[in-house]
């Protein structure tokens, strides 16, 4: 197929579709909203089930009740919605029934704006709803990407029964770019043993996420982290620029990252041996990778539109052995390359250390900026 | 002595086949096992057993799906009809009925509920109205009414800074997307039987494909109340009913021509 031009948002719509999504439920907020305006008349267009529904409570459940069918079934929302969709999120999980979220993050905390940021990352990655469970989390860089993982995010929810994230944000949702979809794929005919699909000839099946012996609930849990240790095992990807001779890493998922990779190549031109990693599942982690990056630069520079989530991540994973610094940009604000550059040049020219924490440096310079 | 001839036993009554041969943990004098047996009645003679799909609720009755000889799923309390929604869009040839009592439907779950209403989604909700929240031990619901003592309105529920009770069934019935909304009593055996009625009724809205369809049922407590089940239910019959009306709230012209 011809490369077309796409805005983020419904190139996620349409991947989707194309990916056989059979239900959409879901409610306005920006900078989400093409995703819902798209579908509206995409999936009927299809005769496919699509709802607007009454608040991003009732998107959440409604994608649950068609979830539990086994049928493809998806959600997004922005991150005041997304704390909202909590709950359910939670109860999907305790389930064990796929769905396909996508988060297409917003500056916060509260009503903020609707300008990017990646401030939740801890929401998604680590929870945010009650109770034990992992959700698979893909972060696209690019309109391509975000096509590419919204179908990669419906084959890994299904393969773990699992909650499959894709995490993007304001300016990614917003952008045009030039993409290919790819082919239509026909809706699903088979379902799996566990779907509540009301048919005759056989035995009751019934999906609930409540167990009131604590024993038999703590076999959930420990069936639910073996499942997560097996994605943690086989689903790791993330993406490498100039690491081959590097002798230091930047780090930064989605527009971070991409934002980054212009740093890193004006920092090469200057003939800095920087690299870049980017982590295209921030869930599972790519904790191995970067552990062993890890042993041989000399300093590490993570870059996020937060302040410093992915960071802590990254200094479990390099068991704060390597020295790192932290450049954040927040409440709505992108980093410039040229700042990001500037970072670079902090950590190469140093003083670097594995004493302290990134983060009050980082907030200590700010101060001193300021 | 001649030995007099015995009749064949003859089968009078029996447990539905939708209806799991299972003990319940309802309390002794709860109706919630009258209003699962008239569920399971109309199923089977309806001959939907193998194409029906319930949603349980939270609150008492969350472990329906124990009782029920057909699919099942569980819902987060309030959501029950969102869920049902989900499930009916993407197999609209099932019947989806929700079960839910007044906490979980007037209370947290009351934008769930007014928005399947409106859309006229095309789902029966069975309500059990028994004016406490029974699951947790007996706190003032939505339902809970004027004076009534619960362990959150010690002193009975005083208006002035608890506020009134919801009268949902009617709330419901203003939408143009209920087809069918009544309300019904567990009270005494002449009213079950209206009830049993009135879900066949709802059930043959939704197979018609005529929208929403809701029966309220007012229920007894025993063990929240603090009364005998046969207190309970004349506590139903008499101060229950003279606040919640049994009636046929919405019943569209679509509806008014069907004939069981």
């Amino acid at each position: 197929m011809a490369r077309e031009l796409w805005k983020g948002n419904e190139a996620i719509a349409e991947a989707a579709v194309r990916a056989g999504l059979q239900a959409y439920f879901g409610y306005p907020i920006t900078p989400q909203t093409e995703l819902l305006e798209y579908l509206s008349w995409r999936m009927p267009e299809l005769k496919r089930a699509f709802v607007q529904a009454e608040s991003e409570l009732g998107a959440i459940n409604m994608v649950y009740g068609a979830a539990c069918t086994g049928a493809r079934v998806m959600t997004s929302s922005s991150s005041p919605g997304i704390s909202l969709m909590l709950e359910g999120i939670s109860y999907i999980a305790g389930t064990e029934v796929p769905m396909v979220l996508v988060d297409v993050m917003r500056g916060g905390p509260g009503l903020g704006n609707i300008a990017p940021a990646q401030a939740d990352y801890n929401q998604i990655v680590h929870g945010g709803g009650h109770g034990d469970y992992h959700p698979i989390v893909l972060a696209p860089s690019s309109v391509q990407e975000s096509i590419d993982l919204t179908s990669l995010a419906f084959d890994l929810a299904e393969k773990y029964r699992s909650i499959a994230v894709v995490l993007t944000d304001g300016s990614l949702g917003q952008m045009m770019e030039p993409a290919e979809m790819p082919e239509m794929m026909p809706v699903k005919q088979v379902y799996p043993e566990w779907a509540v699909t009301g048919e005759p000839g056989r035995d009751r099946r019934f999906l609930t996420s409540i167990n009131l012996n604590p024993v038999e609930q703590e076999k959930t849990n420990i069936r639910l982290s073996l499942r997560w240790q097996q994605v943690q095992a086989n689903e790791v990807r993330f993406k490498e620029y100039y690491l081959d001779d590097a002798k230091f890493v930047v780090l930064g998922f989605g527009s971070s990252g991409r934002i980054a990779l212009s740093a890193v190549r004006a920092a090469r031109a200057e003939g800095i041996p920087v690299g870049l990693l980017r982590p295209i599942t921030v869930n599972p982690f790519p904790t191995a990778v970067i552990e062993e990056l890890g042993k041989h630069v000399d300093g590490m520079l993570v870059v996020e539109m937060n302040a410093g989530q992915m960071l802590e991540d990254v200094r479990l994973s390099t068991r704060n052995r390597v020295p790192i610094e932290f450049y954040g940009r927040m409440g709505g604000v992108m980093p410039l390359p040229d700042e990001v550059l500037s970072a670079i040049h902090g950590l190469v020219d140093g003083p670097r250390t594995t004493e302290g924490h990134p983060r009050d440096r980082w907030l200590a310079r700010l101060a001193k900026n300021n | 002595m001649a030995i007099p001839s015995i009749e064949l036993e003859q089968v009078v009554y029996e447990r539905p086949e939708s209806f799991r041969d299972v003990s319940t943990h309802y309390c002794p004098g709860c109706t919630h096992g009258v209003a699962h047996r008239l569920v399971a009645e109309v199923i089977d003679e309806m001959g939907l057993r193998e194409r029906t799909i319930g949603v349980a609720s939270v609150g008492c009755s969350v472990f329906a799906y124990n009782y029920f000889d057909f699919d099942f799923v569980q819902s987060p309390h309030g959501r029950a009809p969102a869920m049902a929604t989900g499930i009916k869009r993407v197999l609209p040839n099932r019947v989806v009925f929700t079960y839910q009592g007044d906490g979980d439907l007037a209370s947290i779950g009351t934008a769930e509920i007014t928005h399947a209403a409106a859309r006229g989604e095309n789902i029966t909700v069975i309500f059990i109205n028994n004016a406490n929240y029974g699951m947790t031990g007996g706190q003032m619901a939505p339902t809970t009414l004027p004076g009534m003592k619960t362990t959150t309105s010690l002193n009975g529920r005083d208006v002035e800074t608890q506020g009134y009770p919801i009268r949902a069934s009617e709330l419901l019935a203003t939408l143009d997307g209920s087809a069918y909304i009544v309300r019904r009593s567990l009270h005494d055996p002449k009213n079950i039987r209206l009830a049993k009625k009135a879900i066949r009724m709802a059930f043959e809205v939704q197979l018609r494909g005529l929208g929403f369809s809701m029966v309220e049922l007012l229920s007894s407590c025993p063990t929240n109340w603090g009364l005998t089940p046969e207190d309970s239910l004349q506590f139903v019959e008499e101060k229950m009913t003279a606040f919640f009306p049994l009636n046929d709230f919405k019943v569209n012209s679509a509806v008014a021509q069907i004939k069981i």
